[in-house]
């Protein structure tokens, strides 16, 4: 293995200027004569909008001006939209209401956009917004997912009801007649949690405007800065496309939540030409918990059937979505497109059925967050498929692999046909190293201790590479969702990547260039990998769901195919042979059978001299660009298995071993790979065990604070041991299957099923907070003194 | 407006600041050391630690002005003469970091820890020393390695500790 | 942050001079209660008085009977100090367990105490060890110091210059922390003293500290975990929010107060 290649575990490239202070992000960015902006954000879940005076702060030291929704409908810009169209059973199109960047009229949620002040100073912009006087008529609330459609008062006039669509997949007549010859039927209820997705670097947005050219340009923290663009542009009507450069530089991490176009960034670069002067807005972590897109927030009630020898044969699942106050960006495709086709695990299962409510509630928006649709899938299978295993008393290893897909291609009855892989080698894998045979001894251990010790099982799925243009846009997608990639060779043969794809912590720079290196032998150190700025790369589709390996290389390793075929036509005109005969290996272009050949460098400049060759006979230059789109879905699978202790007297759970075992087909980096995992696994242990997100009834968000809201810190985690086996991705040049997102979708189930091993009942809901779970403790001890 | 003097990586700064002024603001936007960042409101995530006096604090809670007089030392000061500190050689080697924002604060942490606990840290010991650092995207695992590692490269290194 | 003048005196004096003239001030000591407010706008002193530089507020005294700590004594400074771990152990390992190492690094008794946080960890110290508060105008018993919810015995411009802690003849702490926040959801203070058995709670009453007397009587006869067998602390009074409501709070009264006995008898 070539020690920079695929395979190798490069120490990364940016992190040089990462571990000195050298980071770029953009609140580190300022531009001359920049003023401020803050948000007046509405304090009320629900309420109409009487008035809006700004008389008083306009005079306030330092204003430079007050915007509300008014003034964004009198220059005609348009509102935020949602990208992914979902069609009702019945036919009907979801239900999209108004998204005014600045309310009109109306507030949906604690912390909706009321006003935004500009001025010389963000305390004086925070001085002048207390002095804007608004007249509210406060609107009842709707705040609970399970129950909003049967609220009295519309969230938005277009859902009466506040339903967005009532949509399903799969076959509702075969499931039930699956459920009909049935020996035996589980049943589950289950509460996904809300999250707040939390990068460390919360969102910021700086617009600017040349008057000179009418050029604008708009710092942002964006997972996808052309899409942002083409959103700003195409549908909300800021700035033309060709005029408006969206730069994302250094990000400080995204986790879904900087995907979306949001209200703050679209104000930003309009206000910035009103006020003509680059206008700037820092996130603050309250402001982050209020508005930042939430994720999950699913009531799912699912029955699994089993025939007489316990094999699955049918799964039914209904499901209520919060969709929050809006749609956000991709929301519809979230508890849809996202989840109900995971909805088979890794099990075959003849018949599938799902149905989705997606409600609108006085809450944050709801959208991606890491895993996004496939994490809820993931707990609704496993907790189910675990349930039904200890109902069965059937051992939950033995149970899942009596029901493994060991066929590929596998085609579900949730339209997802799955190319490869190794269930059985996963599992197999994961037992021993979890040493799961000595499960019991552990247990009676933790006993004699007074603790309780539980171990559970999660066999994940996911569809990663997100995807294939003509299968999503059957599904409703707005975009194409393949990538482009542009590989630049100079004349002295060093080589520049422009990326569609966007890094925000998955390290593109050292990824990226280990391939080009890999592939065209040159130097890591001659590789840069350019992305984040559409002034300076290509139109690409952003990194989210595990694409940026699947998608985002295989672009690159197709322009680097082009480079390699144009650098032999260079070489066959140097070597003065045929084409056909000229080899590419090493990093040299040889005729076959010789001992003649060009180094790469010097086969790039060649290229840019031309002079061994006329411009009749090739095109001088080496430079060459890709568009992949997907195949297929890929489908990276594994298991967890978490084994935890609890102390009854507390209800303190502490995970004590994690075991991962995970297929990601070929892995270019095995450090990052892991260390995706890793945070994956301290995502999904922070949904189980801490992380909730609490509205009161009036619509109050209680946890927005690190104060309320538990963030997973060090020492609520233990080390993760992470395996690997790989069975390569046949859907791509590369067989890459994506890692990004496994451990947030695999360890909610893992958690909560050692939680309820070790208490021996299954009445715990997420997070299981030390409380919750003293609780369910105690209801354990209340049953076991009754027997 | 209230003056205030004091030294930063080494540097003597004077300033006429106004009094409400944040530590990390002065630092950010007065002196443009942007490496140390600001990731909460209410002095949980970690990302504004430096160290005042040789000792780790959140400059988001300390105002500028209470800084007179004292010695500051950035992330952008920890490493002399053009080589990487340990601690942050440690973070690199150990992908103790991903989307790089908490790293600052981590890598102030962690040399605070070793200068109060000693270079041989075990697992337990960083991760109860690592209270008060949030990170979102490593899962702490790469960073209890980084912090270790760096800790015992530190404490074969005495010059540079001096000088830190 | 609203803006505000900024006063550094170099003596209590001169600080409490300044007090009586400045308007609407307060003084700020480590600063982590009172920043974080004022960032969030929920307090806007016009003027802010810096203890920080006053030396006489710094320091840790030992006498045969005693721990007096000054009340700019930072909670690292305690948790470290050789001549607190050896007089009282459980007040440095209070100060240990006080919010992260930046915190403690900053955070000092004085400022702790007379915010009377109602999750604050030193309020339950002072009252279990029966401490001693000293002020520029006279000295305070803990027992009269502390008043309810961030409210103190303190008049208008009154400094807390030090805290007197009584050495104890056993005596711990034991801290169930709020899982986000990491202040107290219960704190239990427990010293058995020549006199008599004290056990404060923190974090529990919705009226900040206050003294779980059944555990006390109970504790008085044997101080050993045998003695509250079957005590249970009522709900009644107690927080709920949440992380914890009253009943599950009253769980942990008993399960920390036990393991704070347990840490005290096991110190010998």
């Amino acid at each position: 293995m070539n020690a920079t290649g695929i395979g190798a575990p490069v120490r990364r490239k940016e992190d040089q200027r990462f571990v000195t202070g050298q980071g770029r992000y953009v609140d580190d960015f300022n531009r001359p004569g920049q003023a401020y902006a803050y948000f007046l954000r509405s304090p009320h879940a629900h309420a109409n909008i009487l008035s809006i005076d700004t008389r008083a702060a306009k005079e306030m030291p330092g204003v430079v001006d007050i915007l509300t929704g008014e003034d964004l409908a009198a220059d005609k810009i348009g509102g935020l939209i949602c990208g992914w169209m979902i069609h009702s059973k019945d036919g009907t199109p979801m239900k999209a209401g108004p998204h005014p960047a600045l309310a009109q009229g109306k507030v949906r949620y604690v912390g909706d956009h009321v006003a935004v002040v500009i001025a010389e100073t963000l305390a004086q912009a925070k001085d002048a917004a207390e002095a804007i006087a608004v007249d509210y008529e406060v609107l009842t609330a709707v705040v609970e997912t399970a129950t909003a459609t049967q609220a009295k008062t519309a969230v938005h006039d277009v859902a009466p009801d506040n339903t967005v669509f009532n949509w399903h997949l799969g076959d509702k007549a075969a499931t039930d007649a699956a459920f009909a010859r049935a020996k035996h039927v589980t049943t589950i209820d289950l509460v996904n949690n809300r999250l707040v997705p939390n990068p460390m670097e919360p969102r910021a947005a700086l617009g600017e405007y040349d008057v000179g050219t009418d050029n604008y340009t708009l710092y942002t923290t964006s997972q996808n800065p052309h899409v942002a663009r083409l959103v700003l542009s195409a549908f909300i009507g800021v700035a033309p496309e060709h005029k408006l450069r969206v730069i994302a530089p250094d990000v400080g991490g995204g986790f879904g939540s900087k995907i979306f176009i949001y209200a703050e960034e679209t104000v930003c670069v309009w206000a910035a030409k009103r006020v003509k002067r680059p206008v700037k807005w820092t996130s603050d972590r309250t402001e982050a918990f209020l508005a930042d897109a939430h994720g999950r927030d699913h009531v799912t009630h699912a029955e699994l059937a089993m025939d007489e020898g316990g094999k699955i044969i049918g799964l039914r699942v209904h499901t209520i979505a919060n969709l929050g106050a809006y749609l956000s960006t991709f929301s519809s495709s979230v508890p849809t497109y996202l989840y109900a086709p995971l909805l088979s695990g890794q099990y075959d299962i003849p018949a599938i059925y799902c149905e989705v409510d997606g409600v609108y509630t006085n809450t944050a928006p709801v959208d991606a967050y890491r895993g996004a649709g496939r994490p809820e899938a993931t707990f609704v299978v496993e907790r189910i498929v675990e349930k039904a295993a200890r109902e069965l008393g059937q051992d939950p290893a033995k149970f899942r692999k009596r029901n493994y897909i060991t066929q590929f291609p596998h085609t579900t009855p949730v339209i997802m046909t799955y190319d490869t892989g190794d269930y059985h080698a996963s599992m197999d894998k994961a037992l021993e190293e979890a040493d799961y045979r000595n499960f019991g001894k552990r247990k009676r251990e933790s006993a004699r201790n007074g603790k309780l010790r539980g171990i559970g099982f999660s066999s994940y799925i996911e569809a990663c590479g997100i995807a294939p243009s003509q299968a999503v846009g059957s599904l409703g997608a707005g975009v194409g969702l393949w990538e482009s990639a542009e590989v630049r060779v100079n004349p002295t043969g060093s080589v520049e990547v422009l990326t569609g794809s966007h890094s925000h912590g998955q390290g593109h720079e050292t990824t990226f260039a280990q391939l080009v290196s890999d592939r065209l032998g040159v130097p890591i150190d001659n590789v840069s990998i350019v992305h984040g700025d559409t002034d300076k790369v290509q139109f690409g589709m952003g990194t989210y769901g595990s694409r940026s390996g699947a998608v985002g290389m295989s672009a690159i390793a197709k322009a680097i195919d082009k480079v390699i075929a144009k650098g032999k036509k260079v070489a066959a005109h140097v070597l003065e042979a045929a084409e056909s005969d000229i080899e590419f290996k090493d990093g040299k272009f040889t005729v076959a059978g010789t001992d003649k050949s060009l180094d790469f460098a010097s086969t790039a400049l060649q290229a840019y001299i031309a002079h061994k060759f006329s411009g009749q006979e090739l095109e001088p230059g080496l430079k060459e660009g890709a568009f992949y789109d997907p195949t297929n879905f890929t489908f990276p699978a594994g298991v967890h298995i978490c084994e935890v202790e609890i102390d009854p007297d507390t209800g303190v759970t502490k995970i004590d071993r994690w075991t991962a075992v995970d297929d990601f087909g070929v892995i270019i980096n095995p450090m990052i790979v892991e260390g995706q995992v890793h945070g994956g696994i301290a995502q999904g242990v922070g949904q189980a065990l801490l992380e909730g997100t609490v509205y009161d009834k009036s619509g109050q968000l209680v946890t927005a604070s690190y104060n309320d809201y538990c963030m997973p810190r060090a020492i609520d985690l233990p080390s993760f041991q992470v395996g690997m086996t790989v069975t390569p991705c046949p859907s791509n040049p590369l067989g890459i299957k994506g890692c990004g997102e496994a451990g947030a979708i695999a360890a909610p189930a893992a958690v909560i099923n050692a939680i309820t091993d070790a208490l021996g009942h299954e009445d715990i809901t997420m997070p299981a907070t030390p409380q919750n779970v003293w609780r369910a403790a105690q209801k354990n001890a209340t049953k076991l003194a009754a027997e | 407006m209230a003056a205030v003097s004091l030294t930063v990586n080494g540097k003597s700064v004077t300033a006429d600041i106004d009094p409400r002024t944040l530590l990390v603001q002065f630092l950010r936007e007065n002196l443009r050391l942007t490496g140390t960042h600001v990731g909460c409101d209410t002095s949980q995530c970690g990302a504004c630690v430096v160290h005042l006096n040789g000792e780790a604090v959140k400059a988001c809670t300390v105002l500028a002005v209470q800084a007179d007089a004292s010695v500051v030392t950035t992330i952008e000061g920890l490493s002399q003469g053009g080589e990487l500190h340990p601690m942050q050689a440690a973070f690199r080697e150990h992908h103790g970091l991903q989307c790089g924002y908490c790293t600052p604060g981590m890598i102030m942490a962690a040399v605070d820890m070793v200068n109060r606990k000693g270079g041989a840290l075990d697992e337990q010991t960083i991760r109860a020393e690592l209270e008060g650092n949030l990170c979102r995207c490593t899962g702490y695992h790469n960073i209890v390695k980084a912090v270790a590692a760096g800790a015992e490269a530190m404490t074969q290194e005495p010059v540079r500790e001096a000088a830190e | 942050m609203y803006a505000f003048e900024y006063h550094r005196p170099t003596s209590v004096r001169q600080a409490a001079t300044l007090a009586t003239k400045a308007e609407d001030m307060k003084f700020i000591a480590g600063g982590h209660t009172l920043l974080p407010t004022m960032k969030q706008r929920l307090a806007a002193p016009a003027n802010l008085i810096d203890l920080g530089q006053i030396a006489e507020l710094r320091g840790i005294e030992r006498s045969a009977r005693s721990v007096t700590l000054g009340a700019m004594t930072r909670h690292a400074e305690v948790a470290g100090s050789a001549e607190v771990q050896e007089a009282i152990p459980a007040l440095a390992e209070m100060a240990e367990m006080i919010g992260d190492p930046h915190v403690r690094n900053r955070g000092t008794v004085g400022g702790s105490i007379a915010n009377n946080d109602p999750a604050a960890d030193y309020p339950a110290a002072c009252i279990a060890l029966g401490a001693t508060i000293v002020t520029n105008k006279r000295k305070i018993a803990a027992d009269d110091f502390f008043q309810g919810l961030f409210d103190t015995a303190l008049e208008e411009g009154e400094i807390i210059t030090k805290v007197s802690f009584p050495v104890a003849q056993k005596a711990a702490y034991a801290k169930f922390r709020n899982p986000a926040s990491r202040y107290a959801l219960v704190g239990v203070f427990v010293a058995k003293r020549a006199s008599d058995v004290r056990v404060a709670v923190t974090g529990a009453g919705s009226n900040g500290v206050f003294r779980w007397t059944e555990a006390e009587e109970a504790l008085k006869g044997r101080f050993g975990t045998k003695s509250l067998e079957g005590l249970s602390a009522s709900a009644d009074g107690l927080n709920s929010d949440i992380h914890a409501d009253a009943t599950y709070r009253a769980h942990l009264i008993g399960v920390m107060t036990r393991r704070a006995v347990q840490a005290a008898t096991a110190r010998g």
